[in-house]
């Protein structure tokens, strides 16, 4: 299991967290990984708060369980981290990665002691930018492609747009705002 | 003084349901149970009893409605057999986990398919894991002595679980036989008023029965509701000897027959165990230490104490009247055999499935058994460990 | 017998629920916080309002409270932000804001 990414997705019913965590799943399987993208499944209720995982190992993965101990957080709503531990378990060389206007700086007092990498990521203004619409999830999904490292942006970028074609089929004007999204989304959160 | 009658199966449960004179019963008909609620449907037209009949479009609906009414706080029954329990199923985990003591009469008999409406106990059998007690008959006598204890067992605070009492379709549920029954007043007496703590239809203390439960929940329920099942066994002997108290009439988890000294043991439940003691006896006359373990309480299983009234013997067979299809056995001798294995006993025990969709066992067929087990251990035989008796082939 | 499900949570023992997980007392959800479930919230512009009332019996969590023929601000513990308030106010009276 060493050298298995595992990554915990906090979001709020409805934001499409559990949909990146399927789509980041697809993404690592084309560069030819073992994956498992998978929600802790509940009641499904609109703005509830929802956990979702990844698993992407260069190994065939066994473990069935939810993940206690992420190399990765992804917050998609940043009004969870008051309620929920968003950081428990997380590792201290991992990095959590939050959708809020503010600086890494201003969101670490909330995170209750934790001591590893902050990125943040202002999601909403890029999807408003480029979708006209508040739909952080594909902003995110670039921010911890680019985070993690699990591909390089290129190849990534590339299959994203098939997955867009292929999802997007009936409304193909929304493919390019989605692809402009996941641009700036993978170079703004590394600054 | 004890009443001397002639009544069937089905005649004596419906009078323990008359004597009790539950609050509501919700049933619909099938062979071979529906002689029950045509009998309390005719008391109650003749004004002998003030029970609520639901006359429902299905037996889903006959235990739905007997949950409902059991978590409004009325006492509760209904009745049925063979595929109307099938399509209860669900219904019977609800009322378990719920916690809504009713009670079910249940006329054993095999399950589609092929269609069949004569005995066994693929039905009962099948709900074992429902969460329900399950308590057995050999004939009518024990079929309404069960019946008058049922309440008093599922109703126990420390239990609250749905009872099952079952009985052997058409071999004792339409078979008259001699019956001593109890005085209404003593019978009144011995199961009392029912007095729930909770109700629904309790003004000072609203509340909600059956909410969705989370993973955090869930386990934790169920470990309750197991507790309760393990409280059972205590108060089944507890009521047990009360009734003993009242009628002379000896009950336990089950009944040893002739095996305190047995070499050779048949475990079994229901009608067919009469039979297999009048093989005994004959075979006792023959010097040949046989003898029979037949059960009574199936849930909660008296597996240890089962295994310890076994343990002296040389060879047990269990005979089960229902097919596990695991390709190796029913579930009474799975069960059997696990606590055998749990005390470490030496006996050996072997695997039968007789008497399914109304197959009959005879005298005979107990003898050919323990020939069996005999050949078995005094001649190092090689029998088969899992058969089929009165199987052509 | 155990009928205070107020102190009953996640991390309670088995022997500490209630028998058949039974819900005892009435109105449990009032303390059921959906409110945390709100990413926008209704908001009310008393000018604007006319007090027609056809707010609050859409909404779906009762959200809008009626004291003498009138309505009362909302019980944003409860407010999921779901917006059919503000979609039914024929009087751009209720608007949606982001966020709590």
């Amino acid at each position: 299991m060493k050298d298995t990414i595992e990554i915990r997705w906090h979001g709020r019913g409805g934001q499409g967290a559990k949909t990146a965590a399927l789509l980041l799943a697809d993404v690592a399987f084309k560069t030819g990984k073992y994956v498992q993208g998978f929600p802790e499944y509940g009641p499904e209720r609109m703005g509830a708060p929802i956990t979702a995982y990844n698993r992407i190992s260069s190994e065939p993965i066994r473990v069935h369980s939810n993940i206690y101990e992420p190399q990765y957080v992804v917050v998609v709503d940043e009004s969870l981290i008051e309620p929920v531990h968003v950081t428990a378990g997380l590792a201290e060389d991992g990095a959590i990665i939050i959708n809020t206007p503010k600086t890494p700086d201003e969101v670490r007092p909330l995170l209750k002691g934790y001591k590893g990498k902050v990125y943040t990521l202002d999601a909403k203004e890029i999807s408003m930018k480029t979708l006209g619409k508040n739909f952080p999830n594909s902003p995110m999904l670039a921010a911890i492609v680019a985070v993690s490292g699990i591909m390089e942006e290129g190849p990534f970028l590339e299959d994203m747009r098939q997955s867009y074609q292929h999802k997007f089929a009936k409304k193909p004007e929304v493919i390019e705002g989605n692809m402009e999204a996941l641009k700036l989304a993978f170079r703004e959160v590394m600054k | 003084m004890a009443i001397r009658e002639r009544l069937s199966g089905n005649e004596a449960v419906a009078h323990a349901i008359k004597q009790i004179n539950p609050d509501v019963m919700p049933a619909f008909p099938i062979t071979p149970s529906t002689e029950i609620p045509q009998f309390v449907s005719t008391f109650i037209s003749n004004g002998e009893i003030d029970t609520e009949f639901i006359p429902v479009e299905s037996e889903h609906s006959a235990m739905s409605a007997a949950i409902g009414a059991e978590a409004a706080g009325c006492r509760t029954l209904t009745a049925t057999s063979s595929c109307g329990m099938a399509l209860m199923w669900e219904e019977l985990y609800v009322a378990a986990s719920n916690r809504l003591p009713l009670a079910l009469a249940l006329v054993n008999r095999a399950l589609s398919g092929p269609i069949n409406i004569n005995c066994d106990h693929s039905d009962s059998m099948g709900a074992r894991d429902t969460g329900w007690l399950q308590i057995y008959a050999e004939n009518n006598q024990e079929a309404y002595d069960n019946f008058v204890q049922a309440y008093r067992i599922s109703e126990h605070k420390d239990v609250r679980l749905p009872i099952m009492i079952c009985q052997d379709g058409f071999i004792t549920s339409h078979a008259v036989e001699n019956i001593t029954l109890i005085e209404d007043d003593l019978v009144k007496k011995f199961v009392g008023e029912y007095n729930p703590e909770q109700y629904l239809l309790n003004p000072e203390m609203p509340m909600a029965v059956g909410p969705y439960a989370t993973s955090p929940y869930y386990m934790e329920t169920k470990m309750a509701q197991n507790t309760a099942m393990k409280n059972a066994k205590q108060v089944i002997l507890d009521v047990a000897k009360e009734f003993e108290e009242m009628t002379g009439r000896h009950y336990g988890f089950f009944e040893e027959y002739r095996l305190e000294d047995a070499d050779y043991a048949i475990v079994m439940i229901g009608s067919a165990a009469g039979t297999t003691k009048e093989a005994i006896d004959e075979l006792r006359n023959e010097g040949k230490k046989v003898g029979l373990l037949k059960i009574r309480v199936f849930r909660p299983f008296p597996g240890e104490e089962i295994a310890k009234a076994l343990a002296h013997t040389k060879a047990v067979a269990i005979l089960d009247r229902s097919e596990g299809f695991r390709a190796g056995g029913g579930p009474l001798s799975a069960e059997v055999k696990e606590h055998l294995y749990d005390i470490q006993a030496t006996t050996k025990a072997v695997s039968y499935i007789y008497g399914l969709g109304g197959r009959d066992y005879t005298v005979d067929s107990a003898k050919g058994v323990f020939a069996q087990l005999e050949d078995m251990i005094e001649n190092g035989a090689e029998i088969p460990q899992y058969q089929y008796i009165g199987l052509r082939q | 017998m155990r009928t205070d499900i107020s102190k009953i949570h996640d991390n309670s023992k088995w022997t500490e629920l209630t028998p058949g997980n039974h819900v005892y007392g009435g109105g449990t959800s009032k303390a059921f916080n959906t409110g945390e479930w709100r990413t926008s919230t209704p908001v009310l512009d008393e000018s604007k309002c006319v007090h027609c009332l056809l707010c609050a019996p859409v909404c779906p969590d009762s959200c809008i409270p009626v004291v003498s023929g009138k309505r009362l601000a909302f019980d944003l513990d409860h407010c999921k932000g779901c917006g059919i308030c503000a979609y039914q106010c024929k009087f751009g009276a209720i608007t949606m804001k982001e966020g709590k």
